[in-house]
């Protein structure tokens, strides 16, 4: 209880409110940007400002994280900080979890509900007299209104690109792992050495889900437009590549934090962070391997 | 900027007091200072609010068109609803919380002082962008604050896209501001102050914040289905791409199910924080009110399609949904319970806080028994979207949230300003806004068993003399709020000193820091025996 006394209440501040100003303009930018976009009167201010937004953002969260790496440094930091630090991390990954839950509850009401529904299942019957000749099935490969909704030609092979996908972030999971307890015995270079095949990783990973949404557009007719499959397949994955993207950066910035001197063996809590958040990108990707691409 | 901040490391001062000028709110970490913005906030988006529900009661006095076009009565039902559930309640809350957990529980702060300074400035800037929506081509969002879609889809005015970013970011700032709150109360308790010795306040707000980290991503996630469906050709929400626009409502209410109990546990811990003072008796089964208030959370992940009866649920669906529904009252009777038996046999006195308090006991009960009502899936299929509905949320939500508030407003007032509070004038806002609550909303209850439809401009001849009534009663309580607002001013201006304890009965480690409350409370950890 020693660690009580000690508490560190930083100073004022000025990043919060900048940091405010920035998602501000991303909102609004984003939100102009994209109602030009579909009304096809062009991005109008809305790409300046999601580019002014993010890169204010992006200088914000370097000043900002920049001070707490200070203050960490200068030994301001007790315990009981750290502790709130490891509260703080472990329930924003619990928001991750509960933002990708809303994905996946809807890719299982779609395929065990929605879709059979619509083709005549259950005590439902009028959904099915609006489209008389749909079948269910899943994968869905010709929505009620294929017109509209052209549905996919073909779909991904789990057994090629996702599967080899899956081995290389299990494996990353393993590297990152293996770069925690080489840090812990205070290797250093070890620590650089797995962290750096831990993003090389991630960066294959990421390579090759860039590689298949082009075949899934250009061969497999497999798109956002393609019915309920396409959308569900790519808001899934589509937001767990964008936390790997966002976790590979994470990690390259731990990476050239080590390569400063960073980290010591008792402390490290950024190095912990971004592992905890790389487990949950892998996690995640397991159940997208289960339940969007073999099932 | 970077002298600012270079230099906090190092030569950071233990007890620097408030910054002066503007810079102070603008860049502030001190939990006092982050709760008292809040709570101007909250109060501004109440009168925001407020002034949009006396133009729809307005529409409302008589039947017919007369003063606002259909299209814009759209936009103020769901401008009202979304400003007061998310402009007024839910930041007024995070207000008592940042002023009131840390001096609670023996903190120093709030447990990541930067980012609660950041959780609070997301709000403005959202509401920002919610209400230009007002002025934009097309209006504003019409599709009621629940934005069922197709409606809010393929039906939408261009505005939704900016309302879909401004919920984006206020999320992020719910979320943040939650996860502040479960690091504080977790990780900041003086000495001795054990999970069941925490107030009710910090236990209903520990319970509240994991609420809230659980569902606002969902309501992220469903926003996000719209974006997409609107602009990038998805069909998560249209079935002739395979989907279903009751996936909406599916993914919606399992994010509004628990949100409804986000703006009501806060408001059970501020009473059961002012019922024993006024009681001059400690709290009558603390340990049941906590798991009480526990059940009630773990319940409302389990009840979400009780709003969606008529939607053509499976049987199962329904008599699962009426029953674990059901269940909530279970608990929350025991809360009930406990605050009337709090008071049986006290030395009761009826100060402004207290008469809030038991109003909220009383009328808070009114709308859980309507509720309950609800709950019978084949009852509802008759009130489904009535004005019973209405009359429903608002007692739960006007007597019953907002009470609260002004309960906690008025009973740590002094406590925050270190001045006496006008309790004349604290009573007569009590007074006239009770009565006004009243003849606003009880009506409404007549009026939906008797079938006017909610969320429309014009209505049948036989509904007329309850609307008048009700109108009438909603501007008494509106102009009544202007009450409020003096008694708070003239409390920050009052001469006359309160003692550290303020109320004979009071409590707590917050009633033992001198009033006004220091800049700095707790730094070295008070040690609770």
């Amino acid at each position: 209880m020693s660690a009580h006394a000690s508490y560190y209440v930083p100073a004022q501040s000025r990043w919060p409110i900048l940091a405010s100003v920035a998602l501000f303009l991303l909102a609004f930018g984003a939100a102009t940007l994209v109602n030009g976009l579909t009304a096809k009167s062009g991005a109008g201010p809305g790409l300046l400002m999601v580019l002014g937004g993010a890169l204010l953002l992006s200088l914000i969260l370097v000043g900002w994280f920049a001070n707490v790496i200070q203050e960490s440094h200068a030994g301001l930091y007790s315990d009981q900080m750290d502790r709130s630090f490891r509260w703080g991390m472990s329930w924003f990954i619990f928001s991750e979890v509960m933002f990708f839950a809303a994905f996946f509850g809807a890719l299982f009401y779609v395929r065990t509900l929605a879709v059979p529904w619509l083709g005549g299942e259950g005590d439902k019957g009028a959904s099915q007299m609006l489209w008389p000749g749909f079948t269910a099935e899943w994968p869905l490969m010709n929505p009620p209104d294929s017109e509209r909704f052209p549905g996919p030609q073909e779909l991904v092979d789990p057994w090629h690109i996702p599967l080899l996908n899956t081995v290389l972030l299990v494996t990353s999971s393993f590297t990152v792992t293996l770069a925690h307890h080489a840090l812990l015995r205070d290797h250093r270079t070890a620590v650089a050495r797995w962290l750096g095949v831990t993003v090389l990783l991630g960066l294959t990973f990421l390579g090759f889900q860039i590689y298949e949404y082009v075949h899934a557009y250009n061969d497999l007719g497999l798109t956002l437009n393609a019915g309920v499959y396409g959308a569900t397949f790519f808001i899934l994955t589509g937001f767990h590549g964008a936390h790997v993207t966002l976790g590979t950066f994470m990690l390259i910035v731990i990476f050239l934090r080590v390569l400063k001197g960073h980290f010591d063996p008792t402390n490290h809590f950024g190095f912990e962070a971004v592992s905890w958040y790389w487990h949950f990108v892998d996690v995640v990707w397991i159940g997208l391997f289960l339940f969007v691409y073999v099932l | 900027m970077s002298t600012m901040d270079t230099a906090a490391p190092g030569v950071h001062e233990e007890h620097h007091g408030p910054a002066s000028g503007i810079g102070r709110w603008l860049f502030t970490t001190n939990h006092k200072d982050i709760g008292t913005l809040y709570l101007w906030f909250s109060l501004l988006m109440f009168l925001i609010g407020g002034v949009m529900a006396l133009l729809i009661r307005s529409e409302l006095f008589q039947p017919g068109l007369q003063l606002v076009e259909p299209g814009f009565f759209n936009q103020l039902t769901t401008m009202h609803g979304l400003i007061m559930v998310f402009g007024a309640v839910m930041p007024a809350f995070v207000g008592l919380a940042n002023w009131m957990v840390p001096l609670m529980i023996g903190a120093p702060d709030m447990a990541l002082p930067r980012m609660n300074n950041w959780s609070f400035w997301i709000l403005p800037f959202a509401f920002a962008i919610l209400v230009s929506t007002l002025f934009m081509d097309g209006g504003a969002p019409n599709f009621g604050w629940t934005f069922y879609a197709p409606l809010s889809t393929t039906y939408a005015p261009p505005s939704v896209t900016y309302f879909i970013f401004a919920i984006h970011i206020m999320g992020a700032s719910s979320i943040m501001g939650a996860i502040n709150i479960i690091a504080t109360i977790l990780n900041l308790r003086a000495p001795g102050m054990t999970m069941m010795k925490l107030p009710l306040f910090v236990w209903t707000w520990l319970i509240t914040a994991f609420l809230l980290i659980a569902v606002m991503p969902v309501l992220a996630g469903v926003v996000t289905m719209m974006l997409m469906d609107i602009h990038f050709g998805t069909s998560f929400f249209n079935a002739a791409g395979g989907g279903d626009p009751v996936l909406f409502q599916h993914v919606f209410w399992f994010f509004g199910h628990p949100e409804v109990y986000i703006m009501i546990l806060p408001a059970f811990g501020i009473v059961s924080q002012i019922l024993p003072t006024f009681s001059r008796k400690k709290l009558f089964g603390y340990a049941s009110m906590v798991y009480a208030t526990a059940s009630i959370a773990i319940l409302s992940f389990l009840v979400w399609a009780h709003h969606m009866f008529t939607v053509g649920l499976p049987l199962v669906g329904e008599l699962f949904f009426m029953f674990a529904t059901m269940l909530i009252a279970v608990p929350t009777g025991v809360k009930v319970f406990n605050w009337v038996a709090t008071m049986y046999r006290g030395s009761l006195t009826f100060e402004t806080p207290m008469l809030f308090a038991i109003a909220f006991v009383v009328l808070f009960t009114i709308g859980g028994f309507s509720g309950l009502m609800l709950a019978i899936a084949p009852v509802d299929f008759q009130y489904h979207d009535t004005y019973f509905v209405v009359a429903h949320f608002h007692y739960v939500l006007v007597p019953g949230a907002i009470f609260s508030i002004m309960a906690g407003v008025y009973y740590w007032l002094p406590k925050w300003t270190g001045h006496a509070l006008n309790e004349g004038m604290g009573k007569l806002h009590f007074w006239c806004s009770f009565i006004g609550v009243n003849i606003t909303f009880f009506p409404m209850h007549f009026l939906g068993l008797a079938g006017m439809p909610r969320r429309i401009p014009d209505y049948a001849l036989q509904f007329a003399d309850f609307n008048m009534v009700a109108t009438v009663g909603a501007f008494i309580f509106g102009f009544s709020q202007l009450l409020f607002v003096w008694n708070v001013i003239h409390c920050i201006r009052s001469r006359e000193t309160v003692s550290a304890q303020v109320w004979e009965g009071a409590h707590g480690l917050e009633w033992e820091v001198p009033s006004p409350a220091p800049y700095h409370t707790h730094t070295t950890p008070p040690r609770v025996e």
